[in-house]
């Protein structure tokens, strides 16, 4: 089927997140605001106005009412998803690069980028009911100094545990109790991209400029399949309903001026989640593509990429249809 | 080397020796003593490391010997004479020449120690001056200081070698007893090289062996694939065999390219020694080795200028390879090189210049001998300004023959295509026009097999467009011709059988080609066209026999495309020159894809050559003829194959899903656990069901207007 055009930013999409239900989708952009959308139709409900750099990260309460978002102005906002409203701001010393909402939306992760002297550092933060008692000390801060940027955090284990993923290729899980680093893991040799969990909670997809990507095991970190892309993957994704896995990715942006984009290859790619063979791709990117989301119901995806566009795709019969062979 | 010193005013500095001589000094004889730089900081303390190991070893310098025992009132006479003479041959290092003296007599001894910049000035002095006649009584014995050391290692008294046991080789031609008739190719990427079947049926390809820094330059097959050569700093190995051992090493320090007779008897390597001083010519170095017992056959040493000479000559004066062309045939039998008017021919197995003389060619610029048999073509350019033409000659070696030869007026270039076959003989040349302002292309065509060898001229329908790319059928009697200015040429297809009056045979034409470059299958009948670089890597699969295009393809910024021995499969490759999509892919005749395999920083693909057939050539008919017959064996055999193929795919699958499955349950535990969690977590927030849509309109006045219509 033809996809939605979303066309709200003016700069490359950094990431895209779809509420519990699926039907609303937020893209973060490098411009300042980061954007709403029905994901039915690609209407779009409005912006969030208030931040003042390049807007990486964004996530929604389980009931969608709050929003936090991670930007390279040094802060994490809090939102009111319905009208729009700046509840709160964490300030840091550092850019924000991601952030997570704990089960049951009383913790948020927020990681920061190691910036002059100061290590990644990973802040949990407290997040109240109430937005008049919200207190911006985080409860608990953890230093990453070798990690480079911490580019995705996630709360697994019931909240006893964060697992992040970072710029060195390493994924670590945290105590977050404690505070401390329970197990590192190189499992890509470069810079992790992107970082998302299965429906079940046992295993994360990872995307790597290494131009892998990697299911891998929440509880021992180890790396249980291997899709090769040829290409940086920027951002990789898990169908809750079939054994599938979206990867996109494509030629890095500085070097796009000097290829065609044949050969940048800035396709959404499907792989097999178990037998790791690429069954398909969805071109339509002028660049490469740097976000990519499942919609909850598994029936609709969507991209977003360098070109500053965000496609919403919705399947086709035949993909709900057709079965691999074993 | 200088090393930075402070001076004083007068010249002197702190420090100073005694007994330094003050007057008459340059300031580049100043030498720190070994190790001590007294206290003098030099500006580069790494590169002044490295440049004093040179300066110790012993390898720069000569020992002259036989020279005249002189007295002290002529001993500086006889060492001015000694650095003129080595002054011309190279350059002596400061303070480098030394003549001991009798301490009693205070005569010389009657050699010197001459230190040169580097090991190549000193060989090359060596060469030079060893036998030099100083005078009636005194010949110059020259050796370097370092194989004065080895002569004197050697015993005085003979002992004989001992007799290595003989170890059996591996089967040199394993690779063709393959059960189905698979053939092999090796590639290199990255630090790998690696060698692989091509399962063409299975459309993969399976590895037969790897090995990381194989080589450090590249990798080359010899001729009919016996074996693989790998090229290092020291010199060439040749490597073979079902496991892939080491059969021969050929020591060449500096080897640069490497080239190997066509029935592989013959390896010649190359390497140049780039001069010290740039008035000087670069030296060119080629080993003749004996493949199979690496013997070192014969070495021609000579300026580079010897050797760059009419085509062999590349821009700059760089040499064009391979500067040795050997002459076809069943066996290795003779390989020669261009001379200044002259071609030189070498005769195996002895290396020495046939009958002792080149073949006298005035104006020689190029030949090329017959695939098939020792005759070769030569081509003299026109002299005097015209008034002697340009001619083309074919001569019978070792006889020296000429069984044809051709004159040619106002010429500017003439290039040679021999028939794969020896067949037949094209030469594309490229004459001027009336006003010489530009120039137009036809071919002369021999044929060669026939009595009398006749000759067809053929001019290509628009004469003033240039020839893209030209090239033979293998096995057949066609020859296709891209042609055109534009960007998209024109093919045709010319049969030198059938003949007419009018000429050659014009069997196919077809305009718009987007193709730079012609790519027939070794059987003939099938080429692919190329577009190469600018075109992106377009490919057209081409049936020669109707004219059919089979299939259009692209492999995007392809830079190589090589058919394999058989002519079944193509391969096409990305290499490092593009950035991206480096690696190759695999493809039937037809044009149908097989596999692809991307590598990074891919660097080379070749195919393994096979020697030629053992079937008679009417044996080869017959299987042609009968071709139904047998192929009904092997299309059951590839379908067999195909359906294990997919019942292994399965398989693989199911043990994936089995495997999958088992790590799900595993995790059974933790996920009820997590869940009974997220439960008690949540609460009632998990159990809210789905949203409820519900609508609501809202009206907007975008704004009142009002207008008055009138009535007509």
């Amino acid at each position: 089927m033809r996809p939605y055009l979303l066309k709200g930013h003016e700069r490359p999409l950094t990431q895209l997140r779809f509420n519990r239900e699926g039907d609303l989708l937020l893209s973060c952009a490098k411009d300042k605001s980061p954007t709403l959308w029905f994901s039915e139709d690609g209407k779009r409900v409005g912006t969030y106005m208030g931040h003042n750099g390049t807007v990486w990260t964004a996530d929604f309460t389980l009931d969608s009412t709050r929003l936090i978002t991670g930007s390279a102005d040094s802060s994490a906002r809090l939102w009111d998803t319905e009208t729009g409203e700046s509840l709160f701001t964490f300030q840091f010393q550092e850019p924000c690069r991601a952030v997570d909402f704990a089960l049951g939306d009383d913790m948020a992760a927020i990681s920061s980028d190691p910036f002059m002297a100061a290590p990644a550092r990973i802040h949990i933060v407290r997040i109240e009911e109430d937005i008049t008692d919200q207190d911006a000390t985080p409860v608990r801060q953890m230093e990453s100094d070798k990690s480079g940027r911490v580019s995705r955090v996630q709360f697994t284990d019931l909240n006893k545990t964060l697992l992040t993923a970072s710029e060195d290729g390493c994924l670590r899980r945290w105590d977050v109790e404690v505070g401390k680093m329970i197990e590192e893991k190189q499992v890509h040799e470069k810079q992790v991209q992107d970082m998302q969990l299965s429906l079940d909670g046992t295993h994360v997809v990872t995307a790597s400029t290494d131009r892998t990507s990697k299911l891998v095991d929440v509880q021992t970190l180890e790396t249980l399949k291997n899709y090769n892309t040829e290409r940086p993957a920027n951002s990789a994704a898990i169908s809750p309903i079939y054994d599938h896995i979206l990867i996109g990715g494509g030629q890095e942006a500085s070097q796009v001026t000097t290829t065609s984009s044949r050969a940048g290859r800035f396709e959404s790619r499907f792989f097999h989640k178990i037998f790791g063979e690429e069954f398909g791709t969805v071109r339509g990117h002028f660049g490469p593509i740097n976000a990519v989301a499942f919609h909850p119901d598994g029936r609709s995806f969507t991209t977003g990429g360098e070109d500053g566009y965000v496609r919403l795709h919705h399947f086709d019969a035949d993909y709900f249809s057709t079965r691999f062979l074993n | 080397m200088t090393a930075a010193v402070a001076m004083r005013p007068d010249g002197s500095f702190e420090g100073q020796p005694r007994g330094f001589p003050f007057d008459d000094f340059e300031f580049e004889d100043v030498m720190l003593p070994e190790g001590d730089d007294m206290g003098i900081a030099s500006e580069d303390d790494e590169v002044a490391e490295e440049e004093l190991e040179t300066e110790t070893g012993f390898g720069s310098v000569i020992v002259t010997d036989n020279l005249p025992e002189v007295g002290p009132e002529k001993y500086d006479k006889l060492k001015g004479l000694l650095n003129k003479i080595y002054g011309q041959v190279g350059s002596v290092r400061e303070g480098g020449m030394n003549m001991p003296r009798n301490e009693e007599t205070s005569t010389s001894k009657g050699f010197a120690f001459i230190e040169f910049h580097n090991p190549q000035e000193a060989m090359a002095a060596r060469d030079s001056t060893n036998g030099y006649k100083l005078d009636k009584n005194h010949t110059l014995a020259v050796n370097l200081f370092d194989d004065i050391d080895r002569y004197l290692k050697i015993p005085d008294e003979y002992q004989s070698p001992e007799q290595k046991a003989y170890v059996p080789q591996e089967h040199l031609h394993a690779w063709l007893m393959d059960k189905r008739g698979r053939d092999q190719f090796a590639i290199r990427f990255g630090d790998e090289t690696e060698v692989y079947w091509n399962d063409a049926a299975r459309s993969q390809s399976e590895q037969v062996y790897k090995r990381s820094f194989w080589t450090e330059s590249f990798v080359q097959w010899s001729g009919q694939g016996s074996y693989l050569a790998t090229v290092h700093r020291q010199g060439v190995a040749i490597w073979g065999g079902q496991s892939w051992p080491r059969i021969t090493r050929f020591s060449h320090p500096g080897v640069r390219l490497i080239e190997f007779s066509p029935c592989e008897q013959y390896l010649i390597t190359y390497s140049s020694i780039e001069p010290s001083n740039p008035r000087e010519k670069a030296k060119v170095l080629l080993n003749v080795f004996d493949t199979k017992t690496g013997k070192k056959l014969r070495a021609f040493d000579n300026s580079v200028d010897e050797f760059a000479i009419g085509t062999a000559a590349g821009p700059g004066g760089a040499l064009r390879w391979p500067v040795f062309k050997w002459a076809g045939g069943p066996k290795d039998t003779f390989f020669a090189r261009l001379g200044k008017n002259s071609i030189s021919i070498y005769e195996c197995p002895d290396m020495g210049l046939l009958d002792k003389r080149s073949l006298k060619l005035d104006a020689v610029q190029d030949f090329a001998w017959s695939p098939a048999e020792p005759i070769m073509c030569a081509y003299q350019a026109e002299q005097s300004g015209g008034n002697l033409p340009a001619r083309i000659s074919l001569v019978r070696v070792p006889d020296r023959t000429e069984l044809r030869q051709k004159n040619l007026f106002s010429v500017s270039d003439v290039r040679m295509y021999w028939h794969p076959q020896g067949d037949y003989l094209a030469i594309k040349v490229d004459r001027y026009t009336k006003t010489r302002k530009s120039t137009f292309t036809s071919f002369e065509l021999f044929s060669v097999k026939e009595r009398d060898i006749p000759m067809e001229v053929l001019e290509l329908p628009s004469k003033t467009e240039k020839v893209v790319d030209f090239a033979w059928e293998p096995k057949g009697s066609r020859f296709a011709v891209l042609y055109g200015d534009g960007p998209r040429p024109a093919l045709a297809i010319y049969d030198m059988k059938n003949t007419t009056s009018k000429g050659v045979n014009c069997v196919i034409h077809q305009p718009n080609k987007q193709a730079n470059c012609l790519h027939w299958s070794p059987q003939g009948k099938f080429l692919v066209l190329g577009g190469l670089k600018a075109l992106n890597g377009q490919l057209e699969f081409f049936n020669a026999e109707d004219g059919e295009v089979m299939n259009a393809a692209e492999h995007f910024m392809c830079t190589d495309i090589e058919w394999d021995p058989t002519g079944r499969y193509v391969a096409t490759s990305v290499t490092v020159v593009h950035q991206m999509e480096n690696g190759f892919n695999v493809w039937l005749f037809n044009g149908q894809l097989l596999y692809r395999m991307p590598r990074e920083r891919f660097f080379q693909f070749s195919w393994r050559p096979r020697p030629p057939t053992l079937l008679e050539p009417g044996q080869e008919e017959d299987i042609v003829k009968n071709l139904k017959k047998y192929s009904q064996k092997y299309e059951q055999e590839d379908q067999a194959l195909l359906a294990q193929t997919d019942v292994d795919l399965l398989a693989e699958r199911q043990r994936m899903m089995d495997e999958w499955k088992a790590w799900v349950v595993s995790k059974k535990d933790w996920v009820m656990q997590n869940q009974d969690g997220i439960a008690a977590i949540l609460g009632d927030a998990l159990n809210e069901g789905d949203y409820t849509v519900n609508e609501v309109e809202v009206e907007e006045t975008l704004g009142v207007n009002e207008e008055v219509i009138r009535a007509t």
